[in-house]
């Protein structure tokens, strides 16, 4: 069986389903954070073949991973920044016990 | 006959590090194979002839968003702890296999305009004019650079001690 479009978009789906099952179920921020950059490269995953399927000379999908890339380094940098603060004041990082501003 | 080959060992690995950050106890272990499973990426981007792609990924994810992870996971000692699930663990895995059976049965059943062009190799000049060149994606590339200023100056704040 050759490979072609959708054995990439499936595996692309199943990277972000297991990513959007880490960020649903987990506790530790860290961990939370972790899947969504899984989710963030899966999406790049379908992005990159799409571009490579559909559109071969265009290469506009891989523009769009650049920038995702882009925006994923920053989510990265503040998120984790955004834990080491909330570990200083509070000294944990579940994210069930982080309900200062839940309803 | 290689390019089957290396795709689906790429695949097994990379959906088997995946599953072990989510499932591994211990968040270091899963913070080393989530590294690996942003190699295997850098893999896939390859037999997807991306070649700047793939080392744009080894550059920014294996060097850089990994050693943030790892020093996070260091700065905050709930290694201790490991990675528990909450309550929601069976909805979660319900939602994430329906999101899993949506998503599959719409890529399937579209019936997707393949061009049987061969694609363009190397990539890194063609990115560079579709990035700065005329009528490309100069207005965001300007804005990028403002967006990661703030991060540094907003990650720098937030950690700085009082």
């Amino acid at each position: 069986m050759s490979v072609g479009l959708e054995h990439y978009l499936i595996l692309s789906a199943i990277l972000f389903s297991i990513g959007l099952y880490g960020v649903l179920a987990k506790r530790n921020a860290i961990v939370i954070l972790m899947c969504i950059e899984l989710m963030l490269n899966a999406v790049n995953i379908a992005m990159v073949a799409f571009s490579r399927y559909i559109v071969p000379t265009l290469l506009t999908g891989q523009v769009f991973a650049i920038f995702i890339m882009v925006v994923a380094a920053a989510e990265a940098a503040v998120g984790l920044a955004i834990i080491i603060a909330i570990y200083r004041s509070r000294e944990t990082i579940d994210a069930t016990q982080i309900n200062l501003m839940k309803w | 006959m290689g390019f089957e080959i290396a795709f689906w060992a790429l695949a097994v690995v990379g959906v088997g590090a995946a599953l072990s950050v989510v499932l591994l106890r211990d968040v270091f272990r899963a913070a080393l194979s989530l590294v690996l499973c942003f190699l295997t990426v850098a893999g896939i981007y390859v037999t997807l002839s991306a070649d700047f792609l793939a080392a744009v990924q080894v550059l920014v994810y294996v060097g850089a968003i990994s050693i943030l992870i790892i020093l996070a996971i260091m700065l905050t000692r709930e290694v201790q702890r490991g990675s528990p699930s909450n309550r929601l663990r069976i909805p979660a895995f319900v939602v994430a296999i329906l999101f899993f059976g949506a998503t599959v049965f719409a890529m399937v059943k579209t019936p997707w305009q393949i061009a049987g062009v061969p694609p363009q190799e190397p990539t890194t000049s063609a990115l560079a004019f579709k990035l700065f060149g005329e009528g490309g994606f100069i207005l965001p590339v300007e804005i990028a650079p403002v967006l990661i200023l703030a991060a540094i100056l907003g990650a720098i704040v937030l950690v700085r001690e009082k």
